[in-house]
């Protein structure tokens, strides 16, 4: 089954002159896969980022997301959609301070409507998962960098989505560390759960199992390891 | 909604949840924010609770002292009379249906001294009176040493001073039995008054009865005030005719006063000072609203970083805006619920310190919250249509 599906997306910013950050993009992932998009800073992958997890609306072409197609959706009903299919994991973790990594966790389902306790037990299991079940009552600001990616692959796990969306996930980790984000990351793929990562750094990239090289706001391919050679 | 989409949700619990722990995460702001709130609140629960109190001792003083006493008088000065009442005036007011009872005062001339060695001159601003035995009764005074007069004491060289009279002439009891020159002869002391809170005037006079200053004075007794207790449902109707039967050949002559209007006027001055210190805690209610805005809108310039991560998560821009909202608001109710205390606790410090009742009108309790809360609302609407408009892609990148 096609999880995402982008289909000659262009991305135009009205600014003078304008800016063409997305051309032509096209490309889907189906259920299960481990997808890396690589590509050098300024070859439109934040903004790809963005279109894929339907934070912007392309102004070119088609993307769908579990089978919606996102120019059909009003503001709400994106919002609805991200909440219930869509995991994010950003490069600034993007964690918030006054929160325990529980409560962290357990907002990445606040929107979903489940009362409190469940939203706590969902946020105790995914952090189990994520090997961070014994520091469910630290607040953030007292975990290290690995630690609060891990709790921020959590929050994004927490609720199920149908794919989650990891925006150089190991930018500011140390190698080490990316070492275990990215096997994380690998051990989520072999439980099934469909992932895209978007890097600049090709030495991580060639540890997916597909890539998809964009350059200049367009494709440049689209091959799986073995391919790649 | 699109089949197949579940809408985002966000439960009113929740609401309130994160907008703990959003203040909780900035205390010394949020409390510095909030004591406008308590300041503005407080001084107008305390204003209304204050003027509430004393309003309500001031009822209690007229009740003690009746609103039905009016005093009777001769105009004085020019177009105003001889300073006279006829003889009989006393008599004719008491014939008046609704009046209960009179009392006569009338101006013996004389002076009082403590001895007979002062001199004529240092008469210390005393009076020396001639009254009625029921004086006590019509105007509900009280004696603090000795005995009022009466049909026997009346008679003879004996007088009742007035609180002030006594203090003046250095007299503080009774046991050393103390007698004052007066007119030109030894009066013993039989009596000490309280203060007369209707009639400060006594206060500052000896009193004799009018047999006495009949026979030791010289007096003719034309009494010069007359107090007049009425039925209190016919006070109007009464001083409608008091001149006119008090001295029916020249009413204009005549002054009628209802000494506890003087209370009454100081009460409306106190209402018109207390309208002012409601404006200034409105004023300060105001800056207070100001202030949490100007705290709101810091916020979201500073968590836009965490209002582009809540969208992602899911929420809408409703979702956003309820919680910038609830924050606001969750300042003013805490600034507001603080207030009300701070200003009960303000009204019964002070009530209790002047001795008057206690009273915290319910207008001002619940209304200090409902104004608070408004002002919260006001204040957190803007911020959070601010931060709901934020497109989530600008948000995401502030870290």
């Amino acid at each position: 089954m096609t999880i995402l599906e982008l289909r000659d997306v262009g991305m135009t910013y009205p600014t003078t002159p304008p800016v063409r950050a997305l051309r032509g993009v096209t490309f889907s992932v189906e259920e299960g896969e481990l997808v890396v998009v690589v590509g050098p800073s300024g070859s439109g992958k934040s903004t790809l980022l963005h279109v894929m997890g339907t934070l912007d609306r392309p102004t070119a072409g088609e993307v769908a997301v579990a089978g919606h197609r996102v120019q059909d959706l009003s503001d709400r009903e994106l919002s609805a959609l991200r909440s219930r299919h869509i995991g994010f994991v950003f490069q600034q973790f993007h964690l918030l301070s006054g929160y325990t990594a529980l409560d962290n966790v357990a907002d990445g389902v606040l929107y979903t409507g489940r009362p409190l306790a469940e939203r706590r037990r969902l946020a105790g299991e995914a952090l189990r998962r994520v090997g961070l079940g014994h520091r469910l009552t630290h607040t953030a600001t007292k975990l290290s960098g690995g630690e609060r990616q891990r709790v921020a692959i959590a929050r994004a796990l927490v609720g199920g989505p149908s794919i989650v969306l990891a925006d150089e996930p190991t930018g500011n980790l140390d190698s080490a560390t990316s070492d275990s984000i990215v096997a994380l990351l690998e051990e989520l793929h072999r439980d099934g759960v469909t992932i895209v990562v978007i890097t600049h750094n090709r030495e991580i990239a060639g540890r997916f199992p597909r890539a998809v090289g964009l350059r200049d706001g367009m494709v440049e391919y689209d091959a799986s390891r073995e391919a790649l050679g | 909604m699109e089949p197949g989409l579940v809408p985002s949700r966000l439960h009113f619990a929740d609401v309130g949840r994160t907008a703990v722990v959003g203040l909780r995460t900035r205390k010394l702001r949020a409390a510095l924010s909030a004591l406008g709130i308590v300041i503005g609140i407080a001084s107008m629960v305390a204003v209304l609770g204050l003027s509430e109190s004393s309003k309500s001792d001031l009822l209690a003083q007229l009740d003690r002292l009746g609103t039905n006493l009016l005093t009777v008088q001769a105009g004085q000065g020019i177009g105003r009379g001889s300073g006279r009442l006829p003889e009989d005036a006393a008599a004719m007011v008491a014939r008046i249906g609704p009046v209960e009872t009179t009392s006569t005062v009338s101006n013996a001339s004389s002076n009082v001294y403590r001895s007979d060695l002062i001199p004529e001159g240092q008469s210390g601003g005393l009076s020396v009176q001639a009254v009625d035995l029921n004086l006590l009764d019509t105007l509900g005074g009280a004696v603090a040493h000795g005995r009022f007069l009466n049909e026997a004491t009346a008679q003879f060289p004996t007088t009742v001073l007035g609180s002030v009279a006594a203090e003046r002439l250095g007299i503080v009891g009774l046991d050393d039995r103390p007698v004052v020159w007066l007119g030109d002869r030894w009066f013993s002391v039989v009596g000490i008054l309280e203060e007369f809170e209707l009639s400060p005037d006594l206060d500052r006079a000896a009193l004799v009865g009018m047999e006495a200053a009949e026979t030791y004075l010289g007096s003719e007794n034309i009494p010069t005030t007359i107090h007049v207790r009425t039925d209190p449902r016919f006070v109007d109707d009464v001083i409608a005719v008091l001149g006119a039967t008090a001295n029916p050949e020249s009413p204009e002559e005549v002054e009628v006063d209802r000494p506890t209007d003087a209370l009454e006027a100081r009460e409306a001055a106190e209402d018109a000072l207390t309208a002012l210190f409601l404006g200034l805690g409105a004023v300060a209610l105001l800056v207070g609203g100001v202030g949490i805005a100007n705290v709101m809108v810091i916020s979201v310039l500073e968590r836009r970083a965490e209002i582009g991560l809540r969208r992602a998560l899911g929420a809408t821009k409703r979702h956003v805006a309820m919680q910038f909202l609830g924050e606001a608001l969750l300042l003013a109710t805490v600034g507001g619920v603080g207030g009300v205390l701070l200003g009960a606790g303000v009204t019964t410090a002070w009530a209790r310190f002047r001795g008057w009742d206690v009273l915290l009108p319910r207008v001002a309790l619940i209304g200090g919250i409902v104004a608070a809360l408004l002002i919260g609302t006001v204040a957190g609407l803007y911020p959070a249509i601010r931060a709901a408009r934020l497109s989530p892609t600008e948000a995401l990148r502030y870290e």
